[in-house]
């Protein structure tokens, strides 16, 4: 009963830090998103497409990230864990 | 066509819309119903003070121009907001433990609530700023032109320098009504976020439709757009890779740094939970506003004639098409782009004019007001009123004296550029405990210095500011100093800007951190930023109770006077019969303190006061003040710290020592134990063996029977002996000697001990003494003063290892004391030891060599201490040598 109860938190707990490294890690794809049309050269119209899509994907990340740190209890002190 | 009266009056209509839900807002938060306003959805509404009317109207010229490039503009504050678990989450608990008030107060609160760093951001901001103001007059009185048909004789009689007055002094009127409405201390403003957040509403809307229409209405719908976009000339230019990243870098750079920006984001911020909903929120309003800029620019470019303004096509192409009310509401939009941008900005701006400007210089020009007189809040509020009047003016005659010709773009870059300098600091601040004040100043003026030099002074004009010569040549002709291309690298001016300032800055930033050493209150600053998150729960919160009546207090004393105001709550605590100073809050309390505020300051500003600091917000002005006697205090505490390491360093030097001495003293006596137990052992052995003989040998010739009971005898004195001097010290350091004091020559005394001592006899030590000085009378325990002369003789005698041992005795009188040296030519006593010699049971060579139990010279110096007198070993006379000192009132006239 109790190991239940531990294993159960501990599995949260990993969770929890690995969305807050999305969190982190989520500019550093927007970045290399935003570079790729470099690679192109001519903003043609599918380039610009491109961005659009690359962007409404980013913000639909942020946005479910957002929601799940929003339930998170308040971040520990110290709070980068393994 | 609508005519220029009907939009003025639509205008008008807008900003008395805009005046009553700032107004309605105010109340409702006034009345503690703001729930609805700390919405998240507001806050990312707020956010939107980013979108200007430069990219209101301006993103289209500069997609007309330049391609697809300006999206750059918006995809850095998205990398910026989506990454708000890296800094913005971090910036806005800083903000809310530290009560910021803007990004000024931010970096001058970081290093040391210094404020030269705050008057340092306060003039980039307000440098910085200004020509950006004078960007949104710009573009309000270009859009109302645009509503005047060509050639009409009317707009000739309208001028739009009187446009931008106007708009200048509603904007200002606005501001000042409600951005300094109050003093809060948290610096929030319900009414002017909400009217920006009805404001954001209706500029996405407005671009939404006019892109709507652009798409289905003239493009033909999107797959249609799509073929259009690919054969405009804006599809044909290429990305240029160092502006797009650059841009994108500095548009990040800015969304932190821009002083409206970190006023709605981290000022503003009613609860952090808001920043999670506007991480993905606010790009999705940033991804909306840019969504149709293209297809508008696109479509713009086609059906336009060329000589059109395409920064003017989100009004000109609806109007174009007779879509009237359309381009109404898109003037409306731009309308709201300029206007929030330049409330948000004004309150920005004026808080840190006046905050690290005005009150700095009027605390300084009236020391003693400070402390004492109250009336800080009025002049606050006045300094902001003014600040504020004073930036648009500011802006204004940066727009009347820049003749608002140029492409809008290029403005909105270099304020991007200015404010962009602070971000080292910034990051630096939050994120490196090492970062202290002198690199921040370092960083901050080579990087503001550098951005003057390569954009700002240039985007003048050739022979504005700087000649054309100097542009093309460099000053004095050195060529790697052109303004335009430092150091021989030739980039585009914006790229150049933007990348030598702030790798420069970067640089004075981290070697003056480095170089300097922060003072007490920076290092304090700098761990509690670096470690909010670790911190927070320390936050100087308001809470009830003590804290409170504290505050009163110390508001109290800044406006009646220490004395006063500590007698007045001390007899109101009394009345509650409470002991001190600090009375329970009371409404009865608060009453009476109010009314006596109110007749020093007034009864308004004594309400607001007292409301401020019970309404759980705190005195922001006694803060600035109060900052002055938390340095002090740091400065005191750490030099009280200073002087009791010292003082620790010191007992641990004497605990150290007087270890070392009591670790001597303990192995010392583990020898005394030892030894004196074969002292006391070997006379018994032979005693015991003696007496055995003597008992058990029956015919035992009498002169042997003599000769042992000799030993015997001998034995059982030195065994006494040893016992009489064990407990003769124990007598004299007990204090239970009775002394018995005569008159006697000196000289009788060496005499006597001399004699005692054994020295006459052959092999005894020559003893040289100085019979005339020695004629002295003395008054003493005669006794007790022949035994340490005796001791010190024997001494010589057993010690002194000379071939021809000698002894000197000389008697001098030195500084009114009778002093007598016993001054042997042996080899003296070694220095580590003679610290030890006068302790009990000390004995520095071998014991066997000895007769004592190394009781002598204790036994001497407590003899001397109970005469009144001492004696001391005297080093520097080649062999060993003691000195006996005696007091003065011994001496007797011969």
């Amino acid at each position: 009963m109790t190991r239940r109860t531990r294993l159960f938190l501990e599995r949260e707990g990993y969770r929890r830090r690995r969305l807050r490294d999305m969190a982190r890690l989520l500019p550093v794809l927007g970045i290399v998103l935003f570079l790729l049309p470099l690679l192109h050269g001519r903003p043609e119209a599918g380039v610009i497409a491109y961005l659009f899509l690359a962007w409404a994907g980013l913000i639909l990340l942020a946005g479910l990230l957002s929601r799940r740190l929003q339930e998170d209890p308040p971040a520990p002190p110290g709070e980068s864990g393994p | 066509m609508i005519t220029y009266d009907l939009l003025v009056a639509i205008c008008l209509a807008y900003v008395v819309v805009l005046f009553a839900v700032a107004f309605w807002a105010e109340r409702r938060a006034a009345a503690g119903r703001d729930n609805w306003l700390r919405a998240p959805l507001v806050y990312t509404l707020s956010l939107s003070v980013y979108c200007t009317a430069w990219t209101f109207y301006g993103a289209v010229g500069y997609a007309a121009r330049s391609g697809l490039e300006f999206v750059t503009i918006y995809l850095g504050p998205t990398l910026v907001l989506i990454g708000w678990w890296w800094t913005l989450r971090k910036l806005v608990r800083i903000g809310k433990t530290q009560r910021i008030t803007s990004i000024a107060d931010l970096i001058s609160s970081r290093y040391g609530k210094s404020n030269t760093l705050g008057v340092i951001v306060t003039l980039l901001a307000v440098v910085g700023t200004t020509p950006y103001i004078a960007l949104q007059l710009q573009s309000v009185t270009l859009s109302f032109a645009v509503f005047v048909p060509q050639g009409a004789g009317r707009w000739s009689s309208i001028d739009p320098n009187a446009t931008a007055v106007a708009v200048a002094a509603g904007l200002a009127l606005f501001t000042v009504l409600f951005g300094t409405r109050n003093l809060d201390a948290n610096e929030r403003h319900h009414g002017v976020v909400m009217a920006i957040a009805v404001e954001a509403v209706v500029k996405l809307f407005a671009l939404l439709a006019v892109g709507s229409f652009v798409v289905w209405g003239l493009g033909g719908g999107p797959g249609e757009m799509m073929a259009r976009i690919n054969a405009s000339p804006v599809a044909q230019d290429q990305i240029r890779a160092g502006r797009w990243i650059g841009l994108t870098f500095l548009s990040a750079a800015a969304v932190l740094t821009l002083p409206r920006m970190f006023q709605v984001l981290v000022v503003e911020n009613a609860d952090e939970k808001h920043l999670a909903t506007a991480s993905w929120a606010f790009p999705l309003y940033l991804m909306l506003m840019s969504l149709f800029v293209v297809p508008i620019a696109v479509i713009g470019l086609e059906v336009m004639p060329p000589q059109a303004n395409p920064d003017l096509f989100v009004l000109t192409v609806p109007l174009d098409q007779g879509r009237e009310l359309l381009a109404t509401l898109a003037f409306l939009g731009g309308f709201s782009s300029a206007t929030s941008m330049v409330i948000v900005a004004a309150i920005a701006l004026s808080t840190m004019v006046s905050n690290h400007i005005v009150m700095p210089l009027f605390l300084n020009w009236k020391s003693e007001g400070a402390t004492m007189s109250g009336d800080v809040r009025k002049l606050v509020l006045r300094a902001r009123r003014f600040s504020i009047a004073g930036v648009l003016f500011l802006g204004y005659l940066y727009y009347r004296l820049s003749g608002g010709s140029e492409a809008l773009a290029a403005i909105g870059l270099i304020s991007f550029a200015g404010v962009a300098q602070v971000l080292p600091a910034l990051l630096g601040g939050i994120f490196w405990r090492g970062a202290t004040r002198r690199g921040a100043l370092a960083g901050l003026v080579t990087g503001f210095a550098l951005w003057a030099y390569t954009l700002f002074l240039p985007s003048f004009g050739e022979g504005a500011v700087m000649s054309a010569r100097l542009l093309a040549e460099g000053p004095w002709g050195i060529g790697w100093l052109r303004p335009q291309a430092l150091f021989g690298v030739q980039m585009d001016p914006v790229v150049h800007a933007v990348f030598w300032s702030l790798i420069l800055n970067v640089l004075a930033f981290f070697s003056g951190s480095l170089a300097g050493f922060p003072g007490p209150m920076e290092r304090l600053q700098g761990a509690q930023f670096v470690n909010v998150f670790e911190r927070s729960a320390e936050g100087r919160a308001w809470t009830h109770g003590q804290a409170e009546a504290e505050d009163l207090l110390l508001m109290a004393q800044r406006i009646l006077g220490p004395a006063e105001a500590q007698a007045l709550f001390h007899r109101v605590a009394a009345d509650q019969g409470k002991g001190g100073y600090l009375p329970d809050i009371t409404p009865e309390f608060l009453q009476h303190l109010e009314r006596e505020l109110a007749g020093s300051v007034g009864a308004a500003t004594a309400h607001a006061m007292v409301g401020q600091i019970v309404g759980r917000s705190s005195v922001s002005v006694g803060d600035l003040m109060a900052v002055a006697d938390e340095t002090a205090q740091m400065m005191e505490y750490s030099s009280q710290l200073e002087a009791k390491s010292e003082e620790l360093a010191r007992t641990a030097r004497q605990l150290r020592e007087a270890n070392e001495k009591l670790t001597a003293l303990s192995i010392q006596k583990d020898a005394f134990l030892s030894q004196i137990s074969h002292e006391l052992r070997t006379p018994m052995t032979s005693i015991r063996a003696f007496s055995e003989i003597l008992i058990e040998t029956k015919n035992l010739a009498p002169e042997e029977r003599t000769r042992y009971s000799r030993v015997i005898h001998e034995e059982a004195l030195r065994l006494t002996r040893l016992l009489d001097d064990l407990l003769d010290l124990s007598v004299l350091e007990n204090g239970q000697v009775t002394l018995h004091e005569q008159a006697a020559d000196l000289s009788d005394l060496l005499d006597r001990a001399a004699a005692a001592a054994g020295c006459s006899g052959p092999g005894g030590i020559r003893i040289r003494r100085d019979p005339a000085r020695e004629r002295i009378r003395i008054f003493t325990d005669t006794d007790r003063l022949t035994q340490v002369f005796i001791n010190l003789i024997a001494n010589a005698q057993k010690y002194c290892a000379a071939e021809v041992p000698e002894l000197r005795v000389e008697v001098r009188e030195a500084g009114g004391r009778l002093a007598v040296d016993f001054i042997d030519n042996g080899a003296g006593i070694p220095r580590k030891s003679q610290a030890l010699i006068f302790e009990k049971f000390s004995r520095l060579t071998d014991p066997r060599s000895a007769g004592g139990a190394g009781l002598g010279l204790a036994i001497c110096r407590e003899v001397m201490s109970k005469l009144g007198g001492s004696i001391i070993y005297l080093p520097g006379q080649r062999g060993a040598a003691f000195r006996v000192t005696l007091p003065q009132a011994c001496r007797r006239a011969a």
